[in-house]
């Protein structure tokens, strides 16, 4: 595939004490996180901890107040276009076009992501959203699942090296979910980095390799240990609950 | 991808998006006919039209609806969170600017494809006289108009009150666009036509154009990056 803006690649994500701060109020503090190619890391905390605010920090959508986000080598704002090549955004708001078709919108963002072989790739993007079949109507009329496994494949149609992918499990039904499972694995493999935001800790259980924990703009690691996800995150939220 | 290519694929987009919901098209047309059938019951007495108004009434019509359909354009935008969407893809955010502009200038072209006829039937001016004239001093004034709109009404998407807030700062800065569009019309339309005069506007237009453009240009990455 053609990287628009020329070939620029990266096998780690460094986040070095990144802050952002909205007027008076401190969305972040001080956030630090390593990833490497191949993992998948859940950002996990409470409504407004900060979860979105890091994930358009990490995709150059906000820059940060200070600290530093690189990408491999290269640091964020600077690289430009070359780098927002390799990267992957499914935000809460699906960034799909209703009044397009499934085809249609996947076709639009495949030319702008300079994706070669357009119709090959919609085919696959259609295929794995079970959408085949609906790949001509209108998406205004789809269901929030429906618009939820096109929007996820809009992110990844380009094949990105870094995927963020915030609350990709929204209103998905059992059938979706397990697939997406699946597509998360094959990311894995192919060396995606992929950092997921949710709530529903049951599902991504055993499909994230570790977790980091956001409470008041602060990220802490998840520790390893016996539990689920959820117990060991009920467990991290502990101290704060306590002393409220 | 290549640059004009890009602008080419936003404006092939809202194109198509329009031309699904006709939501714009039809609005902006709707306002700009009534506004005029609205001036047309008040200047003219008797079949004579008020001298001088058609100019003027023309282009109210086109800058009151230029400003709706540059508000939906965005608001379009804004519902799904797609300029999020571009603002992340590997584009020049200048050929995403501009392939925004292009498509409202179109959609503008295409409401003064009526709006012009209409003027020229209701207030009796001879606006197809000099055609070429006509046609540079709307091209030139639309694109003037439409390049300011377009940065203000990218840079309001997020605001609350986009609404109230892109005609008051819209109008103050595209007073001289309006002006000249006006004044270089008029000179058209008058008795005796004053060609050197209009020519002189529709230059004015074009330094307006070169001005806003750039500057919108040069604006438009730092402005959306927050």
């Amino acid at each position: 595939m053609s990287t628009p803006g020329g070939d620029l690649d990266f096998t780690t994500l460094t986040l070095t004490d990144v802050t952002r701060s909205f007027g008076r109020r401190r969305a972040l503090n001080r956030v630090s996180l390593h990833a490497r190619a191949g993992e998948t890391i859940a950002l996990l905390g409470p409504n407004g901890a900060g979860k979105s605010t890091l994930l358009s920090i990490i995709a150059t959508l906000l820059a940060p107040t200070s600290g530093e986000v690189r990408y491999g080598p290269h640091e964020g704002l600077r690289a430009g276009a070359a780098l927002r090549a390799r990267l992957g955004l499914l935000g809460h708001d699906l960034y799909i076009y209703p009044e397009l078709s499934p085809a249609e919108n996947l076709r639009f963002f495949a030319k702008v992501y300079g994706v070669e072989d357009v119709e090959r790739c919609i085919a696959d993007a259609l295929d794995h959203a079970g959408l085949s079949h609906r790949r001509d109507d209108p998406v205004s009329g789809f269901s929030r699942g429906m618009r939820q496994r096109l929007a996820l494949e809009r992110a990844l149609l380009h094949a990105p090296r870094l995927a963020l992918l915030d609350e990709p499990f929204t209103g998905l039904d059992d059938a979706a979910t397990h697939a997406l499972r699946q597509r998360l694995a094959t990311l894995r493999n192919s060396g995606c980095i992929v950092l997921i935001t949710t709530h529903d800790l049951e599902t991504i259980e055993g499909i994230v390799d570790r977790a980091m924990v956001l409470r008041n703009g602060v990220a802490v690691e998840l520790p390893v240990g016996a539990g689920s996800l959820r117990q060991r995150y009920r467990a991290s939220l502990t101290p704060l609950s306590s002393s409220r | 991808m290549t640059f004009v290519r890009t602008i080419w694929l936003i404006t092939r987009k809202d194109l198509l998006i329009e031309a699904r919901s006709k939501e714009i098209l039809f609005t902006t047309l709707f306002f700009a006919v009534s506004s005029v059938l609205v001036f047309a019951f008040g200047f003219v007495r008797e079949g004579r039209a008020v001298e001088d108004a058609a100019a003027g009434i023309l282009w109210i019509a086109i800058a009151f609806s230029g400003t709706l359909a540059l508000g939906r354009a965005f608001e379009r935008e804004r519902q799904s969170e797609t300029l999020r969407a571009l603002m992340i893809a590997p584009i020049p955010r200048p050929a995403l600017y501009l392939g925004k502009l292009l498509g409202i200038v179109l959609l503008l072209a295409a409401v003064e494809a009526i709006i012009v006829p209409l003027v020229s039937l209701m207030f009796q001016a001879p606006l197809f006289t000099h055609a070429w004239l006509t046609l540079g001093l709307l091209a030139a004034g639309t694109i003037g108009f439409a390049a300011v709109g377009t940065l203000f009404a990218a840079m309001l998407v997020r605001a609350r009150s986009r609404d109230v807030l892109l005609p008051v700062l819209l109008y103050p800065i595209t007073i001289p666009v309006i002006i000249a569009g006006v004044r270089g019309t008029s000179a058209l339309l008058q008795a005796e036509v004053d060609l050197p005069m209009a020519r002189l506007w529709l230059s004015m237009l074009v330094f307006f154009d070169v001005v806003f453009v750039t500057l919108a240009l040069w604006t438009f990455e730092p402005v959306m990056t927050e």
